[in-house]
């Protein structure tokens, strides 16, 4: 599809926006539908449409394979990490009570950063998955 | 040390945890297996702290995640039952890794060594979630936890067929994990709680209208369990995906997957449907008598006609599930310890069997019974570590295997039960069969050739064979600790009934 201008601008012209509507996912998943899952699969989407239009190998030059292999562990890190201040205040793990100035500040930051770690894993998961169907037969 | 205290029911969770994705992080797999080493000592030493502690306490040690007070949110609850199978998995879990660096160096391919380690240790924190945790629905993630990275480590194998075994293990663990779900969803109905603790207490003054959801969720549980700890004759998925998956997997999985199952069915049958309504009306107990002689000796006969070596002590796998199960459908304190303490028992006996096993694997890549001809004499220090631990599972007086056998007869003649005794006895002398023609193979046949250059795996393989075989003699002669804590243990459980 290298060839196919149609498809090459329209494509440069969406991927932006869509990787925009993800962060908005994410950001609105507390008031509407949406939230860290449905965030990751959207940004996994960006670079699914940049691979399945221009090719595997530039996607992997701008979304290397080992990176994607250490953002799933990240994410989760992220995610158990967010657990882990509460030790410091003399409280019980995933007590986000402590994150913030007060007990409900405290809880949404948790909830943020966890959404966080979940579109983390949940986008590199995918894109891996990705990478290992478009890689087959080609080693 | 007083910070972490407070905290020690959630470490063993944690430590495994955070270790899985550090390792994670890693291409090289010395790297992750270095860190995997530091997280399982690091458990297992936290969680013999808190096995210390829970006996020294007495009482359930009760810990609420995030601070939502119970019965609302998550709890952690350790007495010394889950305390003990808590230590167990992580110990057993830690002695194996000095063993694993060289064999799965051997086994695993160079870029997936480091996914390896991850996974092995997703699965400890499966495994260990399942114990600790007070929560119906919690124990249901962690079954899931431990139950998935079970079936990356069993696809890692070498042989082709190690993808199919993980993929029966797959569909079968699958739907065990349904019908718990299914059977935790009832007892939600009935009771409108998740936490063990209080589903006991709700089911003991729930209505009698409500006998027929509790009883079906019972059944549901029953079997969903027992898919996972490979009953007779729910046992299909097991000796396949044993005799395939990679040394070290296999080792660490027929120690303490199974065993940790058990420990999910004890705590059903007598914490939480206890003191439940209308459970008179079923032959819970008469069905697991007949499943687990049926185990004892078909499972034994399998073993003995087995040629793969690996296969065969998968099948002695679910023959002594058998012996733990009989325990639990006596019912009564020294049924019960001979339970518990088997826990303990197989899982040293059967690490080492499997052990040497992966050490024969290591030097011949082979283990067909007819490949070890000879290998008494090129592998002596292997072959005598199987031996030691071959006469724990047969039950020879002075092993640990006698001291399990011996509470579950003591516990069959309390019930009147004589011929169970001989059914213990005479099932023995099949294991004695199946263990006598590797023994045979391995002293008594001049070796092959490929045979003649094998010689003892490096000492980080051999010290963890020969402490899990020394423990096997310790265990059966000085047995203050091992069925100390399973008396307290089945004390407990016992403690639930009235």
């Amino acid at each position: 599809m290298r060839h196919d201008i149609i498809l090459r601008i329209g494509a440069k012209l969406i991927l932006p926006f869509i990787l925009l509507f993800a962060l908005y996912v994410h950001f609105h998943g507390e008031y509407g539908p949406g939230g860290g899952f449905q965030a990751g699969v959207i940004s996994a989407s960006v670079v699914i449409l940049y691979a399945l239009i221009f090719g595997v190998e530039p996607t992997k030059r701008a979304v290397p394979q080992g990176l994607v292999e250490r953002l799933i562990p990240l994410g989760v890190l992220l995610y158990a990490s967010v657990g882990l201040p509460a030790f410091f205040h003399g409280r019980n793990f995933l007590d986000y009570g402590v994150l913030g100035r007060d007990s409900a500040s405290g809880h949404a930051l948790g909830i943020l950063l966890i959404e966080t770690g979940v579109l983390i894993t949940v986008a590199s998961t995918m894109v891996a998955i990705f990478y290992a169907f478009a890689d087959r037969g080609r080693t | 040390m007083k910070a972490i205290e407070p905290h020690l029911p959630v470490l063993p969770v944690l430590i495994p945890l955070f270790g899985a994705l550090f390792s994670a992080f890693f291409r090289r797999g010395a790297s992750a297996w270095l860190v995997a080493l530091v997280a399982t000592w690091l458990a297992a030493a936290v969680s013999c702290w808190l096995l210390a502690k829970a006996l020294a306490t007495g009482m359930p040690i009760s810990y609420q995640l995030g601070g939502w007070a119970v019965p609302w949110g998550i709890e952690y609850r350790v007495d010394v039952l889950n305390g003990f199978v808590g230590a167990l998995v992580t110990t057993i879990g830690a002695v194996i890794m000095p063993y694993a660096r060289r064999s799965v160096a051997h086994e695993i391919d160079q870029h997936v060594q480091a996914w390896f380690y991850t996974m092995y240790l997703l699965c400890m924190t499966g495994l260990l979630g399942i114990t600790l945790t007070g929560d119906a629905f919690n124990v249901f993630v962690f079954l899931e936890v431990s139950s998935l990275s079970t079936y990356v480590l069993i696809a890692m194998g070498r042989h082709r067929r190690a993808v199919l075994a993980a993929y029966q293990y797959l569909i079968v663990g699958t739907i065990g994990a349904t019908f718990y779900v299914i059977g935790i969803g009832l007892l939600y109905l009935v009771t409108g709680s998740l936490n063990l603790a209080d589903i006991s207490a709700r089911l003991a003054t729930a209505p009698p209208e409500f006998a027929r959801p509790v009883v079906t969720a019972l059944g549901f549980l029953t079997i969903g369990i027992c898919l996972k700890l490979a009953l007779f004759p729910l046992h299909v998925w097991l000796p396949n995906a044993y005799a395939y998956a990679p040394s070290v997997a296999t080792v660490f999985l027929a120690a303490t997957a199974t065993k940790v199952a058990v420990y999910l069915l004890l705590r059903f049958f007598f914490t939480v449907f206890g003191a439940g309504i209308g459970l008179a009306s079923v032959p819970i107990p008469e069905l697991l008598f007949v499943f687990s002689i049926a185990a004892m000796f078909i499972a034994s006969f399998s073993a003995a006609f087995e040629n793969n070596a690996k296969r065969m002590l998968a099948y002695s796998s679910i023959a002594q599930i058998g012996y733990i199960t009989l325990g639990i459908a006596l019912a009564n304190q020294s049924g019960l310890t001979g339970s518990i303490v088997h826990l303990l028992n197989h899982a040293i006996m059967k690490a080492t069997l499997f052990m040497a096993l992966g050490a024969v694997a290591f030097r011949l890549g082979v283990v067909q019974i007819s490949d070890l001809a000879g290998l008494g004499r090129k592998m002596p220090v292997t072959m005598a570590t199987f031996v030691v631990a071959g006469l724990g599972i047969i039950g020879v007086p002075g092993t640990a295997g006698f001291i399990s056998k011996w509470h579950l007869a003591l516990g069959a003649l309390e019930k009147g039960m004589w011929p169970l005794v001989f059914a213990i006895v005479s099932s023995s002398l099949i294991a004695l069969v199946y263990i006598g023609r590797v023994v045979e193979v391995a002293y008594f046949r001049e070796p092959a050739a490929a045979a003649n250059k094998a010689h003892d795996p490096p000492i980080s393989m051999l010290a963890p064979m020969l402490l899990l075989a020394a423990a096997t003699i310790w265990f059966g002669l000085d047995t203050r600790a091992s069925v100390g804590i399973a008396a307290e243990g089945a004390k407990v459980l016992l403690g639930g009934l009235k």
